[in-house]
This record gives structure tokens, C-alpha cells and sequence, in this order.
């Protein structure tokens, strides 16, 4: 897992929930291309971060995650999507669920609503394997301190610390009941990760009553490399 | 044409790139899912099929009268605006132009609609001339609902995110209009061939 930060003059800024194409071309013109989602809130400043998980079998991340050095070109198009976005203006109460770099567009979404400061209730339910697999561990502590509302509920589904209290198991309908807001409150929701985590997770709340309308997913599957 | 990214060499390239594969894409052996929401559930003693719209008189058949329709077996390639495509995938469906037969219309344009709410346009002339299918079973078997069972409209000469799933019927219209994806930037038509991923392309 490398996060990357790039400078992108002309950028002209995206949505919380947005991604990228990034293209490479090999000398020979060969070109191969792929979508990433950008991890850091909107801003100004013609910056953006994308979070790159390498896949063994992968073809561009591998290379982002591995060869590519700072002061490096890389070809980007985008932002593209609009629908799995999030603005403060839409408020809250937020269920955010991800599983592995399924985090990055909802890290998105957390720090453009700590930039804002919006007080929109927020609860992010994220599967990991293991302690060590957990994507922004310290910057979601420092989140979760920041007392603005938010409130982060990890399982680690492989693999747990000895001292471990917290969940260990996949994502499943008695822990989205238990975590997320009651249909009443008619959260906002996005669900991030692989397919079978997307399809268990958007199932179970449909059936505890969440309307469909309100769940928007987005997929990252073996083939996103 | 992009620039050279240094030290990029890609997949080796001892054989030449497959001539089915547009621009741009890459192959994939499984069935990569992508949707905007949850799976919807539609029973089929609900479901119907309809077209409507810019006709003289609107058409509806039920799951079971659509299954009487004749059918047709099919092999093509499919292409993801996600870049990933997947070549002899094998469907059973009943073709649009047997779902047209005497529908009289002037229209030009088609908004697919879907159960959850998913829209895609496309012109009428892409759907008739055995260019498309309601299909309900691939590889043999019932389409599973996250690939779009009970049946999707399938498109397989457009970017796939033409060939909605959960498909239940066709409004026929006069002018184009975008449908879910369009409104959020991507392509109005969809060539692969082209890489008409996004508007502007």
C-alpha cells in the first residue's frame, strides 16, 4: 500500500467519492490504463492523493506502488464519477463501510468533513484483515479524537492482536445492526470494497429496512489492477 | 498519445495483443461485478417487460410470456468502460427486434429503464438489426441478479454500462436524452472502438 501525492497544474478539482484514470506508456507506446479513486479531500491547491493497494497480478499497480519516484510524470484524467459523492452540504447522519482499500474514497469523504468541519454524524464500519492491514490507523484515531461526531468501528476478520476487544469477523447483519444509525434516521450511506463484501453489506441493510435509494456502492474487485 | 513513464515496461508482449481487445482495455477471465447500489429484488410473478413511450400503443409481457418468445443463443465479446473486457461470453435472451415487431413508432432514441432506478440511452437504430437482447441466462444458466438477473439488456458492440441490468423495458423517444452514468459525464453512445468513455470523447 504506497500513497501517492501529486501536483496536477490545471487540476480543476473534484468531489469527496471521485476517481482518477491514470495511463502509462512504456517506450515501445504500449499503453496501459486503470481508475483509482482520490483519497484526499477537495482543495485548491491543485493537489490530490491516491492510495495505491499493489496486486501481485496487477499491471499499473505495481508500478505506482513500487517503481514510480517522486518527481516522476504520470498521466491522469478525471475526476470522472458523481454519483458516489459526498458534500457537507448533503449532512449526515453518515454510514461509511469499506472493506480493504475500499477506504480510500470514504477517507475522502472524512477528511473534506473534518476540512468543513461539519458536525454531520458519522460512522465508518471498515473490515480489514488484520491490525497491520488497516489503511489510515493513525489519521482515523486522530479523527475520532478531533470530537466532531465521527465514530470508527474496525473488525479485523484474519487476524487480531492478543489484546484485541473490538470485532473479528466479516461484515454481516447482526454488526450492521448494531452500528448503523436505524433507517428512521434515514442515514446516508456508501459501501466500499470487494464485491461480495458490497453485495453481504447492501443486502443485509436493504433488509433491515434501509431504502435502496440511499445505499450507493462502488466495487473494487481482484481485477482493478 | 501520453508521454513515456519512465521504467513502465507493462505485460510482456511476446504475443500480439489480442485483435478483439479495443483500445485501451485489457482482459479479464471472471466476471468483474459493478453496480451503483444494492441488488434489487423483483419476484417474478412482478415482473414485466414493457415498451412504451413515443409508440402508438405500449407493449408489456410478463416474465412468462417473454420466456415463450423465441429466443436466441449467442457468443460476443464485452467491454467495460472500467477497462476490463471478456471475450465468447455466451447468453440466452430474446431479441429486440422480436420485442419490435409491429411497434409502430418515429422515435429515434431508447432510455432503457431498470428495477433501482437505473437509466441508459441509446439510439434506437443500436438496438434492432440483431444488435441487441433482453437476455436472461449466461453460460448456460439463469442470469444471477448480480450480473442483472432475472434479465438485462445486452448491447455487446457499446461499453457495458449500455447493457443495463435488472432491465425492464424500453421508452422509446424523439430526442436523446443522457440516462444515470451520461448525466455524470459518461459518453452518450459508447464506442469501444472508439473509447467513447467519457462526454467529450
Amino acid at each position: 500500500m504506497r500513497s501517492l501525492d501529486l501536483a496536477v497544474p490545471g487540476w480543476p478539482g473534484h468531489r469527496a467519492g471521485q476517481h482518477v484514470d491514470v495511463r502509462l506508456t512504456a517506450d515501445d507506446g504500449y499503453q496501459a490504463q486503470r481508475s483509482y479513486s482520490i483519497a484526499s479531500a477537495p482543495s485548491a491547491d491543485e493537489r490530490l492523493t491516491l492510495t495505491v493497494e499493489r496486486l501481485d497480478d496487477g499491471e499499473v499497480s505495481p508500478y505506482l506502488a513500487g517503481e514510480l519516484r517522486a518527481g516522476d510524470k504520470l498521466e491522469l484524467r478525471g475526476p470522472i464519477g458523481g454519483y458516489f459523492v459526498w458534500d457537507p452540504a448533503a449532512g449526515g447522519p453518515m454510514l461509511l463501510v469499506a472493506g480493504g482499500s475500499g477506504i480510500c474514497p470514504l477517507m475522502a469523504m472524512l477528511r473534506l468533513r473534518q476540512m468543513a468541519m461539519s458536525t454531520a454524524p458519522a460512522r465508518l464500519l471498515y473490515a480489514s484483515r488484520s491490525l497491520e492491514d488497516v489503511i489510515y490507523r493513525d489519521e482515523l484515531d486522530r479523527l475520532v479524537s478531533t470530537g466532531s461526531g465521527l465514530e470508527v468501528f474496525l473488525t479485523l476478520t484474519r487476524e487480531q492482536p492478543r489484546s484485541w476487544t473490538g470485532l473479528r469477523r466479516r461484515i454481516d447483519s447482526d454488526m450492521l445492526q448494531a452500528v448503523a444509525w436505524p433507517p428512521a434516521q434515514q442515514p446516508l450511506i456508501f459501501v466500499c470494497g470487494p464485491t461480495p463484501l458490497v453485495e453481504a453489506t447492501a443486502n443485509a441493510l436493504v433488509n433491515l429496512g434501509h431504502e435502496p435509494a440511499r445505499i450507493k456502492t462502488e466495487r473494487f474487485g481482484p481485477t482493478g489492477g | 498519445m501520453g508521454f513515456v513513464s519512465r521504467a513502465f515496461k507493462g505485460r510482456p508482449r511476446d504475443e500480439p495483443r489480442d485483435a478483439r481487445l479495443p483500445p485501451g482495455q485489457y482482459l479479464v477471465h471472471d466476471f468483474p461485478v459493478l453496480s451503483a447500489g444494492p441488488t434489487p429484488r423483483t419476484s417474478l410473478a412482478d415482473w414485466t417487460f414493457s415498451i412504451e413511450g413515443e409508440v402508438d400503443e405500449a407493449k408489456h409481457w410478463s416474465w412468462e410470456e417473454l420466456r415463450k418468445l423465441p429466443s436466441e443463443t449467442l457468443t460476443r465479446d464485452i467491454h467495460c468502460v472500467t477497462k476490463w473486457s471478456k471475450l465468447d461470453t455466451a447468453w440466452e435472451g430474446v431479441s429486440v427486434d422480436t420485442l419490435l415487431e409491429g411497434v409502430e413508432t418515429a422515435a429515434d432514441y431508447v432510455m432503457a429503464f431498470c428495477d433501482g432506478g437505473y437509466t441508459t440511452n441509446l439510439p434506437l437504430e443500436d438496438l434492432t438489426g440483431g444488435k441487441a437482447w433482453i437476455a436472461y441466462a449466461y453460460d448456460g444458466q439463469p442470469l444471477e441478479s448480480q450480473h442483472g438477473g432475472p434479465a438485462r439488456l445486452l448491447v455487446p458492440h457499446l461499453y457495458f454500462w449500455k447493457s443495463a441490468k435488472w432491465v425492464r423495458g424500453l421508452r422509446l423517444m424523439n430526442e436523446d436524452s443522457p440516462g444515470f452514468w451520461e448525466t455524470y459525464g459518461y459518453h452518450m453512445y459508447g464506442d469501444p472502438w472508439l473509447e467513447q468513455r467519457y462526454s467529450g470523447d
